[in-house]
């Protein structure tokens, strides 16, 4: 009967795990297929061409697959994005952990992740029909569907995603830090700029990256308002076309394992790389700088 | 600058010291506190200005688009008039199929990691492939999604295929959600089962699962929730531009509401025409998914006020 029962146990045992792997399965199948439909396209260019090339014509013949513009704007958007989420996300954070009452912190953490909740084909639409008119009058520029409307649209993605990770950052800095701040005479803006955030930084850092990340992956706001145009911008005003976005767009029209098929995948392959190395950036610092009690500071 | 000496008073973080007039009086000190706090509660307000904004501008233009006929309605005249059952129906089906795809699987690798495995390299390498999953890019599940569901298992384009993507990618949303209950379930309970002879696994099954659920239910609301609003991942493996019937098998293609509202706001010679249509469809997809996520966050919070 014991016999048995240890076995079944052992079995279930290895059954779980074995589900528990099912997520590093579907990873590894993604790298698969993006790495088998995407290669192919560099039969017909070299990675240098690809990835350096300033002209992206993929239907004209012969096609041209240079993805430096769409590079190029994935990476503004996102760090105009960054320049606009990083600090509303994080003194959202620091609002809510440290100086908001219980019960206002409960009203609005709500408000946080219902943001974080909104489709986000609804932002690229309030984006598309709402703020790119509004950015068109009031700074007088011909298409209001540009590189500064998708940024600010990316932002308001993003810093749910930076607050809450960061806020459980400040959560988790131990009271007594707080308590001994405070009672050497410090203020609590002293105690919040000197003591917490500096305890908590490393999370605030991984939750900055993965906000980050988000931004850079994000598919239907970039769609929607960046504009589409395969340029490098001039300003802030130009229409951008990041990688996601080509993607989406055009894929529908590409012809089944053509060229501008694989070449498409191999923008995958690129946007995935990005993704992957902003999460083993976050994962690394959240693994080394640890904060666990007082000890580490 | 100030004098160095005063600066290393401050330990190492004395760069910022620049804000905090040291010789400045508490009256001071407090004064810049006022306004700095103000700042931070600036800050938490533009979320809500922002979220309320969206949802101000989505209700006042859409309601006028919603009736009866608009919910219960196929699209006439070439989608220039009519309703959106369709794409209800097709983002309903698709939602509910990847919380079935997911949720078993999200809750056994929950379970594995937070009741079984012992903190040692497979979980470590665990944990790291489900924080990027987490973490991969909605538009690459798309592309994974039409190279493996679509034509190498040969599902084509149909609410299977779309449902396994979207299910894939809603895996590490349902796992998080678990995980947080199951550590919520008090450590005396699972000693109680087995000091009563109970196995692991018995002890998991009648003890520690019962008391998650509510927990795991809060998980597969917002799973279904996100999996509703996602455009990217089915826009290759599911949705169509138009299908005059209702899915009648899950090898069917569908209509799903995400995509609806970007085809009628993108494409088409109609744009401007279909506008009350595009906003009346997103008050409709703004309703289901944040209904679902206000469910579940008022669900939770419930529960927590009942843990304490």
């Amino acid at each position: 009967m014991a016999v048995l029962r240890n076995r079944t146990e052992k079995a279930i045992h290895w059954l779980f795990l074995g589900i528990a792997t099912v997520s590093i399965g579907i990873l590894v199948l993604i790298m698969f297929f993006l790495f088998q439909e995407g290669l192919p396209i560099f039969k017909t260019v070299t990675l240098q061409e690809f990835v350096m090339g300033h002209y992206w014509y993929p239907t004209d013949d012969p096609a041209d697959f240079g993805i430096f513009p769409l590079i190029v704007a994935s990476l503004f958007v996102t760090l105009l994005s960054a320049v606009i989420s990083i600090p509303l996300g994080v003194m959202t954070a620091v609002y809510l952990s440290e100086i908001a009452s219980r019960k206002i912190a409960e009203l609005v953490k709500p408000v946080v992740e219902l943001l974080a909740a909104l489709p986000s084909v609804v932002i690229g639409f309030f984006g598309m029909v709402l703020v790119g008119p509004f950015l068109q009058k009031t700074f007088g520029i011909p298409i209001g569907l540009n590189l500064f409307n998708a940024g600010l649209m990316l932002a308001f993605m993003s810093i749910p995603t930076i607050c809450s990770i960061a806020e459980d950052a400040l959560y988790s800095v131990p009271n007594s830090l707080r308590e001994a701040s405070l009672a050497l005479g410090a203020t609590e803006l002293e105690t919040i700029v000197k003591v917490i955030v500096p305890a908590g930084l490393s999370g605030i850092c991984t939750a900055i990256i993965l906000g980050m990340s988000r931004a850079i992956g994000e598919t239907m706001v970039v769609l929607m308002v960046a504009g589409g145009a395969a340029m490098l911008p001039g300003s802030i005003f130009d229409p951008v076309r990041p990688m996601p976005a080509s993607i989406a767009a055009e894929m529908a029209e590409a012809p089944f394992r053509g060229e501008h098929y694989h070449a498409l995948f191999a923008i995958g392959i690129v946007l995935f790389l990005f993704t992957l190395a902003f999460n083993l950036v976050a994962d690394q610092i959240a693994q080394r700088y640890r904060q666990s009690g007082e000890a580490s500071l | 600058m100030k004098d160095s000496s005063e600066e290393s008073l401050s330990g190492e973080n004395g760069r910022i010291t620049g804000i905090f007039d040291k010789g400045a009086g508490l009256n001071v000190r407090r004064r810049i506190q006022t306004l700095w706090f103000t700042l931070f509660r600036g800050a938490a307000l533009v979320n809500g200005f922002a979220l309320g904004l969206i949802l101000f501008f989505m209700l006042s233009r859409g309601w006028q688009a919603i009736s009866w006929e608009f919910l219960t309605q196929p699209p006439r005249d070439s989608m220039t008039a009519g309703g959106i059952l369709p794409c209800i129906i097709g983002t309903l089906g698709l939602a509910l199929g990847a919380i079935a795809v997911a949720l078993p699987i999200g809750v056994a690798s929950a379970v594995y990691l937070n009741e079984y495995a012992s903190s040692g390299k497979i979980t470590r390498i665990i944990r790291l492939g489900i924080s990027n999953l987490a973490g991969v890019p909605s538009v690459v599940f798309g592309l994974f999604g039409l190279a493996f569901f679509c034509i190498i298992l040969g599902m084509g384009v149909s609410l299977a295929a779309g449902a396994l993507t979207l299910g894939a990618m809603t895996l590490p949303v349902i796992i998080g959600a678990t995980e947080e209950a199951l550590k919520s379930v008090p450590d005396t309970y699972r000693e109680a089962s087995l000091g009563l002879g109970a196995t692991r696994w018995q002890t998991i099954w009648r003890v520690v699962l019962p008391s998650a659920l509510p927990g795991i239910l809060t998980g597969a609301i917002l799973g279904i929730s996100r999996a509703a609003g996602e455009t990217a991942p089915i826009m290759f493996t599911a949705a169509v531009f138009f299908t005059p019937k209702i899915p009648s098998s899950i090898m069917d293609e569908v209509m799903a509401l995400p995509y609806h509202i970007y085809v009628l706001a993108t494409a088409g010679t109609s744009i401007e025409q279909t506008r009350p249509l595009q906003y009346g469809t997103a008050l409709v997809l703004i309703a289901l998914v944040l209904g679902m996520n206000l469910v579940a966050i008022i669900y939770r919070s419930k529960l927590r006020k009942k843990m304490r």
